[in-house]
């Protein structure tokens, strides 16, 4: 009860709102946040030393920003809050961290995982060559650096983000070469009855898209992308595609925005022993949770777009409702009005959700067409023809048994960046349903960390956070 | 393009100087500016800079890949790809999308001999 | 539910468990011209043959194991021409190194009685050690260096075996969990799960860590435990340490063994073990075991102290309180034949052992001794 210990991890949206919730109840709750600042990636905060306000950084979305940014900081005397740190590990009732060098094991009563999401990448010949970064580094690049990644950008991919980052980039004085949209126009048409769940989010869309081409940029959809040219020494030079009238054509550029939309974060929730679903519609495996964010396993609980991909508002509604069903688990009193408008927020994004999965569906398809030697594994540099063979000649029908043949998937990232897509090229290779194919299981550390960490000599889990 | 004449944006011992910076600053120039050294040469970049902006505003590529497919220069910006992994001089490991560059910092883009395989 | 009937499939072998002793056997038992039935709960090479550290090591085996190793190491040299595909062996060498003087004395006459049975130790001094081998860290006295000893690719040797054993005829069912062991008559009649039968003469129980619940159906239970090896691996670094190390020890907090492979990662295991269990086919690194590892791993090479960790992994491994296998036939059951329980150190083995059990198999005897390993040392009475 009182003496509960819970952890978030994560100080994005989910992650505040939760942490907000448990210091409301008198939790003072352990916050693990493996950047320097709280705002997760979508409201990632500037160094101090920059100057550009907040108009500037988040847009339309500035106030909600400046609103999560101005609650963590109330929270801060009453959370213990510890930056740069990475939860690399959990077992039974333990979250192991890392910060500066030094691991930590801190037991909890309650865990609320609010790991976050990165893009989800479909691989193109050439995407391992210098100059092609995901959407979100370009998007980081700007927000957080002020900077462009390149001189002239090209975007390709599909879902909200790509026209959101041009439309960045393109506002902060860069040049956009075009915003290339593998999904073409008529399922954005099909998918509007989910989408007008959040009617204010859709017209955002569309105004962004109008003054993309207003500015002259090309915008185009349905395209199949061929190939990012370039040289290895030199990086990338120009991107290839099929246009929607089926014509090959070279687009200069010098830089490669690339995503598809996003995928969670589950190492965590992997290795806590959650279990995971095939979610048919967004052809991913997603840990079960419950309405309020409860996992399969007591104690455990998953929010924000680390569980489901509901945005940052989505995210927001998701960590509460965590926090209040882990409270509520804890034997605290919670008024069921809360948590039934919070579940009504979260079902309404989840609708929005799967519009925006049929507007801008993962192109599964593209990975069938990979030449041979395009890398998939960009960690170790593994192809889609060693990919195709090991699952063909060897048997490897199944992705773990896949990864332990051919190495996809084994390099630092731990299959991050290439597991869906190598699925998707067994899968088509051996002609069977992706599912089937399964999932790379997480392996600990949730990322690397150095041989020379030792363990902190005070392992009593008190305060390690600069209080602010 | 920006493609070097003679395609040298190398990084690693026999690199020749980094001739074109990858990134380009937009805002915020107006900053303190940071002195560090690249593979021995020195370089400049701004307070607040990320190791890995700090690089990029200066050369092309961050690293070699081990597997002979080119020159990385990083790919998420977030800490989750691990594709920006760089040295210090002393044999150190920075993560430069997760560092913040800093003043006399000494960046090797290839593994130090001096450091493995023997450290004394 | 109707459950389907199938036609009982028959051959003069039967082997369960897909590991590499069981594909391995599969694969000498075809070489010898017997029919077999290779039957896997999971996928061949999965489970212990998978995930282990691959170390071709026979320095610092039980002495009286070292004919079976020797036999199995020849093997290994000629492992890509016997199977046509690559499992990454390299006979890089194996140093065994120790921190204590009274540890090299134990070096020492290891050396002195492993010449006997064929293998070569060459004692290496501190300084020496250090200049052949500057890799290794200054607290390490003495090496024992086995120059055609080495390691190779786990991962890929057992289902190197399977797949080989198949090209030569061999029926190889995989996803295949078995229920009930039982001898009808003068056959032996393996029923799976699911209902399919399978019948021979002749039954190997190759089952690692499900192997006490097979031999159980004979009335030879055996006192295993279970436990998962504590692996883990490193970013890719410039390949300079070919040898696998290892550290010689009383202390088993101490004991730390690597390898690096050519594309530059540095493989590591050792130390406690962690939980492993084998009905859930479930197994566990502890964190803790891992932060014990670190400050071996860089008293060892203290190079490796910069360097990132990358991954961690776990498998099942079957014990036996003697540290020794179960190997040979039945005590009580004609045309019964045991190797499992290898105690983590059968990978080295495998290809032996599977040459040895079809041999064993096929011509009712073999000239490699395995009375130490007999099933008969477990029995009451």
């Amino acid at each position: 009860m009182a003496g509960s210990r819970v952890i978030v991890v994560g100080a994005g949206p989910a992650g505040v709102r939760a942490a907000e919730i448990l210091a409301e109840a008198g939790l003072a709750p352990i916050v693990i946040n493996e950047g320097s600042r709280d705002g997760g990636q979508i409201y990632r905060r500037q160094p101090d030393n920059f100057s550009r306000p907040p108009s500037k950084l988040y847009g339309t979305e500035a106030a909600k920003a400046t609103a999560l940014h101005a609650a963590f900081d109330g929270l801060r005397r009453r959370v213990d809050y510890r930056p740069d740190t990475l939860a690399w590990n959990v077992t039974p009732g333990v979250l192991h961290t890392v910060h500066h060098g030094q691991t930590q094991d801190i037991p909890f009563d309650a865990l609320i995982v609010c790991s976050g999401a990165t893009d989800r990448l479909m691989p193109v010949k050439g995407w391992n060559l210098s100059g092609t970064y995901s959407l979100g580094a370009a998007q980081i690049a700007l927000k957080a650096q002020a900077v462009s990644i390149g001189r002239r950008v090209a975007f390709l991919g599909t879902g909200p983000l790509l026209y959101l980052v041009a439309s960045q980039y393109q506002a902060a004085g860069a040049e956009v070469a075009g915003v290339f949209d593998t999904s073409p126009f008529a399922l954005r048409v099909k998918a509007l009855p989910k989408l007008l769940a959040r009617p204010a989010v859709l017209a955002k869309g569309l105004a962004l898209v109008a003054k993309l081409k207003r500015a002259g940029i090309p915008v185009e959809t349905g395209v199949t992308p061929v190939e990012i040219a370039g040289t290895p020494d030199a990086g990338v030079s120009g991107l290839v595609l099929r246009d929607r009238a089926g014509r090959v054509r070279e687009i200069a550029c010098d830089a490669v925005a690339l995503g598809y939309h996003l995928r969670p974060e589950t190492q965590l929730a992997d290795l806590a022993r959650c279990d995971f679903a095939f979610d048919a519609e967004s052809r991913q495996w997603l840990p079960t949770i419950d309405a309020d964010g409860r996992s399969s396993v007591p104690g455990v609980y998953l929010a924000g777009d680390g569980a489901r991909i509901l945005g940052a508002d989505g995210a927001e509604a998701a960590g509460a409702l965590a926090a209040l069903a882990a409270l509520r688990d804890l034997g605290h009193d919670v008024a069921d009005g809360r948590i039934d408008a919070l579940r009504r927020d979260c079902a309404r994004m989840d609708r929005f959700r799967r519009g925006l999965v049929e507007a801008f569906p993962w192109p599964a398809a593209n990975a069938a067409a990979l030449p041979d030697e395009t890398v998939v594994c960009r960690c170790e540099a593994i192809t889609a023809g060693e990919l195709r063979r090991v699952a063909r000649a060897m048997g490897a029908t199944e992705a773990n048994r896949a990864k332990a043949f051919s190495r996809v998937g084994m390099g630092r990232c731990q299959g991050r960046y290439c597991g869906q897509a190598g699925a998707e090229i067994i899968a088509a290779a051996i002609d069977t349903p992706v599912e089937s194919v399964g999932r790379l299981r997480g392996q600990a550390p949730v990322k690397p960390f150095s041989l020379s960490a030792t363990p902190l000599a005070d392992q009593k889990g008190t305060e390690q956070g600069t209080p602010a | 393009m920006h493609r070097d004449p003679d395609g040298s944006d190398r990084v690693g011992p026999d690199a020749g100087p980094p001739r074109h910076p990858r990134f380009v600053r937009l805002d915020e120039t107006g900053r303190t500016p940071v002195r560090f050294t690249i593979d021995g040469r020195a370089a400049t970049a701004l307070e607040g800079d990320t190791l890995l902006v700090a690089l990029l505003s200066n050369g092309a590529a961050l690293r070699r890949s081990e597997f002979g497919d080119g020159v990385r220069a990083g790919f998420c910006l977030m800490g989750a790809c691990q594709d920006c992994w760089v040295w210090t001089s002393d044999g150190g490991r920075l993560r430069a999308c997760s560092t913040s560059v800093a003043d006399g910092l000494s960046i090797a883009t290839e593994q130090p001999e001096a450091s493995w395989p023997v450290l004394a | 539910m109707n459950p389907i009937k199938t036609p009982t499939a028959q051959a003069d072998v039967i082997v369960v468990g897909g590991g590499i002793m069981g594909a391995a056997s599969a694969f000498f038992l075809r070489q010898r011209g017997r029919s077999v039935i290779l039957l896997e709960r999971g996928l061949v090479g999965q489970q212990a043959s998978g995930v282990n550290f691959g170390n071709v090591r026979r320095q610092g085996r039980f002495l009286p194991q070292l004919p079976l190793a020797n036999r199995s190491r020849a093997i290994w040299g000629r492992l890509n021409e016997l199977l046509g595909e690559d499992a990454e062996f390299l006979p890089t060498g194996h140093i065994r190194i120790c921190y204590r003087d009274e540890q090299v004395g134990v070096l020492e006459q290891y050396a002195k009685d492993a010449r006997t049975y064929g293998l070569d130790l060459e004692m290496i001094g501190r300084n020496a050690l250090r200049e052949r081998f500057p890799f290794i860290g200054p607290e390490a006295l003495a090496g024992s260096y086995s120059p055609t000893d080495g390691h190779a690719n786990p991962r890929l040797a057992a289902p190197a075996f399977g797949r080989a054993a198949a090209r030569n005829g061999a029926q190889v069912f995989e996803n295949t969990e078995i229920a009930v062991v039982e001898k009808t008559g003068e056959d032996f009649l393996v029923s799976a799960t699911d209902g399919r039968q399978f019948r021979a003469p002749a039954l190997l129980i190759a089952a690692g860590a499900w192997g006490t619940h097979l031999s159980s159906q004979f009335g030879e239970p055996v006192p295993q435990s279970v436990h998962g090896p504590q692996m883990g691996v490193t970013e890719p670094l410039p390949y300079r340490i070919q040898p696998v190390l290892g550290v010689s020890t009383t202390v088993t907090e101490e004991v730390v063994y690597l390898r690096q492979i050519p594309r530059g990662n540095v493989i590591f295991g050792g130390g406690n073990r962690g939980p492993a269990y084998p009905d859930l086919r479930r197994s566990y690194v502890l964190p803790t075991n891992t932060m014990n590892q670190l400050p071996q791993l860089k008293r060892l090479v203290p190079a490796l102290a910069n360097v990132n960790i990358i991954r961690v992994w776990s498998g099942i491994e079957a014990y036996l309180p003697d540290d020794r296998p179960v190997m040979g036939p039945s005590s009580r059951v004609p045309g019964l034949y045991y190797a499992f329980g290898f105690c983590g150190h059968g990978f080295q083995l495998g290809p032996g052992v599977g040459d040895v059990m079809a041999e064993l198999i096929d011509a009712g005897a073999t000239s490699t001794p395995l009375d130490p390993f007999s099933i008969a040392r477990f029995l009451q009475g």
